[in-house]
């Protein structure tokens, strides 16, 4: 008798303390919940994979908007004072509009250098590093490297755990919970990549041109070969000469696939498509570029599928 | 001593798959299973030197690295205790890093320091405004040809608390510091607070440096109320928070006090007649395309007739933004009003004037901007006598460190002067990329 009176006291002090804890939880958990602004979607996609719903993430670019060219509106101050985190491309992706933001947002934990400030280009693989002297001869260049690196899956995968890292250090209690999420996507990512790689299998060594350059890490991943750009140096608009340039290395090349970013006019593009006739295809370099590419998954399912197409119509 | 520590792991890293394989090799045939483990290694042994080369451009690009390095190297020589100075420039993790590497790897680092020397430079940028003008003006002379402004601008982060701006701007026959302050960005409770000469908060086209303008000459509001070119600025203190408000609505208060000079608005004939200046900025996107800016300031200080005789200015813009993000880089429509009310107390009485300018830029295409401007206003000597003018202006940006300008300027001065202008600009900028105002 004496048993099941204990029993039943240990019982009641149990759903007791359940019930506290059931009622403490949510709100604890809220507030805990990590604020991270990004300042382009990739990046948001990335920590959301890791993150989950541990953090609460928004992008300033948006996935179909230039990231050379964001405006620095106030309204980004409104979320930037409250982050916890800010992830940047860095490479002076963002040279233009990132700083004032940072310095106006009167938030210390998310100025350049202190624990709420991460530069994803730490993690990934860089390419186009300039050596020695610079000049703008060259074009708006970015002499730090090509900052538009995420478009690699295993620079993916390599800034998921450098964020994730990033996000333990900041909410120490749910490291296991971070690492746990990286995991998962790192298996998730693997599996896809296979996809992709078979898919992308038979068109190595296909000849394509984008118009900016921003797609040598997708290229190198996958082995297309980028014989030339639409616009004659970084930042500088189509010129005839240099179109007609293109026109004729398209033909010599065969190259029968020109790629252009969701924020580029398509007008040059579409007339040297007309004269090679080569596919004009507006390919996504980012999240959200349009509606239905939520997820980093759905970014390299949207371009590969898309590629596919413009390769098989070209033969 | 890291670097060569780098050295040594990255050889192991690549030797490490050779010899494995060798072992593969050494045994029985490959197996699948075998090779995919090998790959896997080879992937993660890959991802970390992908990640080591990350750290190593940090660290390059890490401006107290490179310093502390150097004068380490100096001091190990030297074998003296380092100076109050090189204890601040440097954290002890560096410091203890740099003076147990033996002097060898210091001259090492230092001979990487072609960048890293850099590194510590703030950020430079040079902005060039070549300004040409024909047209007979008895009222406002201004020269056929003129490089009107060099402009150089310093940036740099000063310390994890704080950012540095200084922009010197020269003239034909002399400089002048146009702003140099201190922006402190580590203060509590979300406050910004700036301590130097600055251009002060009153209004929109008050804040901005010429070469951000859309015009190549100041609207006539400026000239007559406002201080002119150099605009009301001057040296002293600014404090400003975002302050709380409904949901997508951004509210922003600045208070600023200074010393009381500013160019022919403000005199301070004695320590006391300092001037203040207010501002309460409202923002709201209306759309991601639109946006609607709103503000309000006051300024008040004591004017060139003594400490008994106050000026106050008020102010209210407006501006509406338009820019489609898809096509951003290709159109955009900003429409921007200012209305400017001054008070200055003089003798016999108080002269009361307003004067108001409205413009109009529209983007053509990626390097093609028209624009036009309305000009009104009193003079704050003589608030009776009301100038009227209008401009249109057509832009061609090269790219984006360039462009020609094109004015056409009409103005009638007190109601009877007719003037026709014609005004040609070149701006160009060198170093840096600066931030793109907004």
């Amino acid at each position: 008798m004496k048993m099941i009176q204990s029993c039943a006291g240990l019982v009641a002090v149990l759903l007791f303390r359940l019930l506290l804890c059931a009622a403490a939880f949510p709100t604890a958990a809220e507030a805990k919940k990590l604020n991270v602004v990004t300042s382009t979607t990739d990046m948001a996609a990335l920590a959301q994979e890791v993150g989950g719903d541990k953090i609460n993430v928004e992008s300033i670019a948006k996935g179909y908007q230039d990231p050379h060219f964001v405006e620095a509106k106030p309204s980004f101050l409104l979320r930037l004072r409250q982050a916890d985190l800010l992830i940047s491309v860095g490479l002076q992706l963002e040279i233009g509009w990132l700083p004032p933001l940072i310095t106006q947002s009167g938030n210390p934990r998310i100025q350049v250098g202190g624990m709420g400030y991460l530069d994803s280009s730490q993690f990934a693989q860089v390419l186009e590093i300039r050596q020695g002297a610079v000049t703008r001869a060259e074009g708006d260049v970015h002499p730090l490297g090509n900052p538009h690196y995420w478009l690699d899956p295993d620079n993916g995968r390599r800034i998921a755990r450098g964020i994730a890292n990033r996000l333990a250090e900041l909410d120490p209690g749910n490291t296991a919970f971070f690492q746990q999420r990286f995991q998962d996507f790192d298996r998730r990512l693997s599996a896809r990549e296979q996809r992709w790689d078979a898919a992308m299998k038979p068109y190595r060594g296909r000849k394509v041109v984008t118009y900016h350059r921003s797609f040598p890490n997708f290229a190198g991943r996958f082995g297309l070969d980028v014989i030339g750009y639409v616009e004659p140096r970084p930042g500088i608009p189509p010129t005839p000469s240099h179109t007609i340039e293109l026109i004729q290395l398209m033909r010599r090349e065969n190259c029968k696939v020109v790629l252009v970013e969701p924020y580029f006019d398509l007008k040059t593009p579409r007339s040297i498509g007309r004269e090679t006739g080569a596919q004009v295809v507006v390919y996504l370099p980012s999240v959200g570029g349009e509606k239905q590419v939520t997820n980093y998954f759905e970014l390299f399912d949207y371009d590969i599928d898309l590629l596919i197409k413009a390769f098989q119509a070209g033969q | 001593m890291r670097r060569m520590s780098w050295i040594a792991i990255a050889a192991a890293i690549f030797a490490m798959p050779l010899r494995a394989q060798q072992k593969v090799k050494s045994q029985a045939a490959p197996e699948q299973p075998d090779n995919a483990v090998l790959m896997q290694k080879i992937r993660d042994l890959e991802d970390r030197i992908i990640a080591m080369e990350g750290q190593i451009r940090q660290l390059k690009g890490q401006p107290a690295t490179g310093q502390s390095a150097a004068i380490q190297k100096a001091d190990v020589q030297a074998a003296v205790t380092t100076s109050p100075q090189t204890a601040v420039a440097s954290t002890p993790s560096q410091a203890t890093a740099a003076s147990n590497a033996p002097a060898s790897e210091a001259i090492a680092l230092g001979g990487a320091g072609g960048s890293s020397s850099k590194a510590l430079n703030p950020d430079i940028s040079v902005t060039g405004d070549f300004i040409g003008v024909a047209g007979h003006n008895p009222v406002q002379y201004s020269p056929s040809l003129q490089m009107h402004e060099s402009e150089v601008g310093l940036q740099a982060i000063l310390d994890p608390y704080a950012r540095g701006d200084f922009f010197l701007s020269f003239g034909e026959n002399g400089v002048n510091l146009e702003e140099g302050y201190i922006t402190f960005t580590a203060l509590p409770a979300g406050l910004v607070a700036r301590a130097g000469k600055m251009r002060t908060a009153f209004g929109k086209v008050n804040t901005l440096h010429n070469h951000a303008l859309t015009w190549a000459d100041r609207p006539l509001v400026t000239n007559n109320l406002a201080g002119g070119e150099d605009g009301i600025s001057d040296a002293g203190l600014s404090v400003q928070r975002i302050l709380p408000a409904p949901k997508g609505i951004f509210l922003e208060l600045t208070g600023q006090l200074f010393r009381g000079d500013s160019a022919d608005v403000f005199t301070a004939s004695a320590k006391n007649d300092v001037s203040a200046v207010g501002h309460l900025r409202t923002y709201k996107d209306l759309s991601e395309s639109t946006n609607l800016d709103l503000g309000f300031s006051y300024a008040r200080g004591h004017n060139d007739l003594g400490s008994n005789f106050l000026t106050r200015l008020y102010g209210v813009d407006s501006t509406v933004r338009w820019k489609p993000l898809r096509r951003s880089i290709y159109h955009s429509f900003v429409l921007r009003s200012e209305f400017i009310w001054s008070q200055r107390q003089q003798l016999p009485f108080e002269q009361r004037a307003f004067g108001l300018y409205t413009s109009v830029d529209y983007q053509l295409g990626r390097r093609w901007f028209v624009g036009g401007r309305y000009d009104r206003s009193g003079r704050n000597r003589l608030a009776n006598t009301t100038d009227t003018g209008g401009s249109i202006v057509l832009t061609y940006w090269p790219s984006e460190f360039s462009l020609v300008r094109g004015q056409y300027r009409f103005t009638r001065y007190a109601g009877n002067i007719d003037t026709h202008e014609l005004l040609m600009q070149v701006l160009f900028s060198l170093g840096a990329h600066g931030a793109h105002p907004f």
